[in-house]
């Protein structure tokens, strides 16, 4: 079986911001590679602040990149507004909180048709939002058309905001955190309605998530990402039954349901204008506290030994010393 | 001991809203209980009717034993001294809940100074005392909390209720916007504090799978009643009733292929709480309802030993104001 070229690829991605006050800058983006294949579902997962949303931007090309690129279907991205409005008609975005991100003196039609009257669409217009609503799980969408957001519930508002998404027809969704403001019984029905667009119209999706559990049920690809870098990248199965970066371990440790005993990393993470030198997890690392990354003689690189950026392919992947000694020994 | 007893407890919003409609809890000194459910299902209710923190023109009936003490019933000035001193409540959302103008070490004493009638020296030591409790320097008495990071604010939140040590601490959705790691932290410090203090916890939330991990026993709310109840570990692996089951389906266990490109949810949405649903309230949202269920509203039946369930499908028999017994 031959990989399809990625949807979306980012090389090489950095995302920088001025200090505050004169500070050093902030590296919120640190050196990121991902692709995104058609069709396939990849979760960004992290903590809040370790770069997960200004990643996302950036491939929607609402952040510029300091440094790096992003490609989509093979070419690069260009920041002129023409080109951006092109690329957006292709990759669309899903935010958090569909309150925040409808009009509240919208329509639910003007809500859904404001995409395509952004970009001219030539055909039916009326036609294009009822089956946009329809594929959101709206049904039937003509009871829908003249309500306002307030009249909705938050699982029907998110689907208001998907549907506006797939008005265009995408070939890619940026979703950040699309169920994290919604009650846990009306999560599934959502996430459900992600994995049945990719199914039925091949959409592709990155979903910008904190919830692993959320990646378990719908993406094949995970990405963890800790201050500003990819750290642990693969197939969900493999990541999240056996997660090699002690990060990812302590992550999947502290969730609820998780046997054995869980690793509660004290502290929080350091701030991304003071990434450490050597690994960029060491301080709060419990591998290196606990004395095993010194059994493995490697305890020196972590303290001192960056590593290098991980891969964008679909290839398991691991930003550890202590993980690709245990490998190789 | 029990150290709260809620009788039939009903709470109706002015607007006519019926929020709780009669309750049954129970909790003895030193247990953890959790009170699970979404938006709406009247847990954040429940937890300010305990302490009458609700709005002028809320009717509320039923009986609420604190200590044996009804807090219904009680005069304001026993009221106020029961806040803090006897219950306690750790808001969610710490950003909103501490003064933004005021430093957190004045806050923690505010309690300390009015309840213990503690000296201001007094009382400045125990702050300090209090904050490394909860795993922060004693220096941070001089923090705003603009300062604090969110686990950090929720620590804060944490010595406020421990300030005058309480019998009983409410915890309303504790770690709801913090981080899984964060969140671990805290829910590890209440952990801890419950069981060296012997203090009861009732704690609420809405992620049914993190309840199940911390409490003792684990009650789940849905349109303002408790729709089952029982030890918290077979509440959430083994529930008997159908919302119980779908809400607990709906936190995945990573590595169960079940759930694997299988997000399980419920259709519809949770009941207004203005305009529930005839019969069994959860009977338009039920995928086992059958005939009746909209007309017929069942009360809590024993389901097995110790387990408590408001469903058609637990057999009836065991009559339906069979109350808990720990």
């Amino acid at each position: 079986m031959t990989t399809p070229p990625p949807l979306l690829s980012a090389q090489g991605l950095h995302v920088t911001f001025p200090g505050r006050h004169g500070g050093p800058p902030v590296r919120a983006v640190d050196g990121v590679e991902l692709d995104i294949r058609p069709g396939e579902i990849v979760a960004l997962v992290g903590e809040s602040g370790c770069g997960k949303t200004t990643l996302a931007r950036s491939l929607l090309g609402l952040v510029p990149p300091t440094a790096g690129r992003v490609s989509f279907a093979g070419q690069r991205l260009e920041y002129s507004s023409r080109a951006l409005k092109a690329y957006r008609r292709r990759a669309q975005l899903v935010l958090q909180d569909p309150s925040g991100s409808l009009n509240p003196r919208h329509t639910v039609y003007d809500a859904v048709a404001e995409g395509l009257r952004i970009h001219g669409y030539a055909g039916d217009e009326r036609e294009a939002v009822t089956q946009a609503l329809s594929r959101a799980g709206l049904r039937p969408p003509e009871r829908f058309l003249l309500r306002y957001p307030h009249e909705l519930s938050g699982g029907q508002r998110q689907r208001v905001v998907i549907a506006g998404a797939l008005v265009l027809e995408p070939e890619l969704l940026v979703a950040d955190e699309p169920v994290a403001s919604l009650d846990a019984s009306v999560r599934g029905e959502i996430l459900a309605l992600l994995l049945r667009l990719r199914d039925e119209l091949g959409l592709a999706a990155l979903v910008v998530t904190h919830d692993l559990g959320l990646a378990w049920n719908i993406a094949d690809r995970v990405a963890v990402m800790y201050l500003g870098r990819i750290v642990e990248t693969g197939d969900v199965e493999q990541v999240l039954t056996a997660p090699r970066h002690p990060y990812t371990q302590a992550l999947l440790s502290v969730l609820p349901d998780a046997p054995g005993e869980p690793v509660v990393l004290a502290g929080e993470p350091p701030d991304p204008s003071r990434i450490p030198t050597g690994c960029r997890f060491q301080a709060r690392c419990q591998v290196l506290a606990g004395g095993e990354a010194e059994r493995a003689g490697v305890a020196d690189r972590c303290r001192g030994e960056e590593l290098e950026v991980l891969g964008g392919g679909g290839e398991e992947q691991v930003a550890c010393h202590w993980a690709r000694a245990r490998v190789t020994t | 001991m029990t150290l709260l007893d809620v009788r039939n407890l009903t709470v109706t919003y002015p607007g006519g809203a019926a929020a709780v409609r009669g309750v049954d809890l129970r909790l003895d000194a030193g247990q953890k209980l959790g009170i699970a459910g979404e938006s709406g299902c009247g847990k954040s209710t429940l937890a300010l009717a305990l302490l009458r923190l609700l709005p002028a023109g809320t009717k509320v009936t039923g009986e609420i034993l604190l200590d044996g003490e009804d807090v219904l019933t009680m005069r304001w000035g026993r009221v106020r001294a029961v806040r803090w001193a006897g219950a306690s409540i750790v808001f969610q959302g710490a950003m909103h809940s501490l003064n933004p103008v005021h430093r957190v070490g004045d806050q923690i004493a505010e309690p300390i100074l009015l309840h213990r009638k503690e000296t201001p020296a007094g009382a400045r030591r125990r702050t300090g005392e209090l904050l490394e409790h909860v795993g922060l320097p004693a220096a941070r008495v001089s923090a705003y909390p603009h300062e604090l990071s969110g686990g950090q604010r929720q620590r804060v939140m944490i010595a406020m209720a421990l300030a005058c040590d309480p019998a009983l601490i409410i915890a309303d959705e504790p770690t709801t916007a913090l981080d899984v790691m964060i969140q671990a932290q805290i829910l590890r410090l209440i952990e801890q504090l419950v069981d060296e203090q012997d203090v009861g916890l009732m704690m609420i939330s809405h992620d049914l799978s993190v309840l199940a991990d911390l409490c003792d026993r684990l009650a789940v709310m849905y349109a303002g009643r408790v729709v089952e109840e029982g030890p918290a570990r077979a509440v959430h692996e083994d529930a008997r009733h159908p919302y119980a089951a779908a809400l607990s389906a709906a936190f995945p266990r990573i590595g169960d292929p079940a759930s694997r490109f299988a997000p399980r949810g419920l259709a519809g949405d949770p009941p207004d709480p203005a305009a529930v649903p005839s019969g069994c309230a959860f009977h338009p949202r039920c995928p086992v309802a059958v005939e009746g269920c909209d007309t017929v509203d069942i009360g809590l039946r024993e389901a097995a030993p110790g387990r408590l369930a408001a469903c058609v499908h637990v057999p009836a028999g065991n009559s339906a104001d069979a109350r808990s017994t720990p």
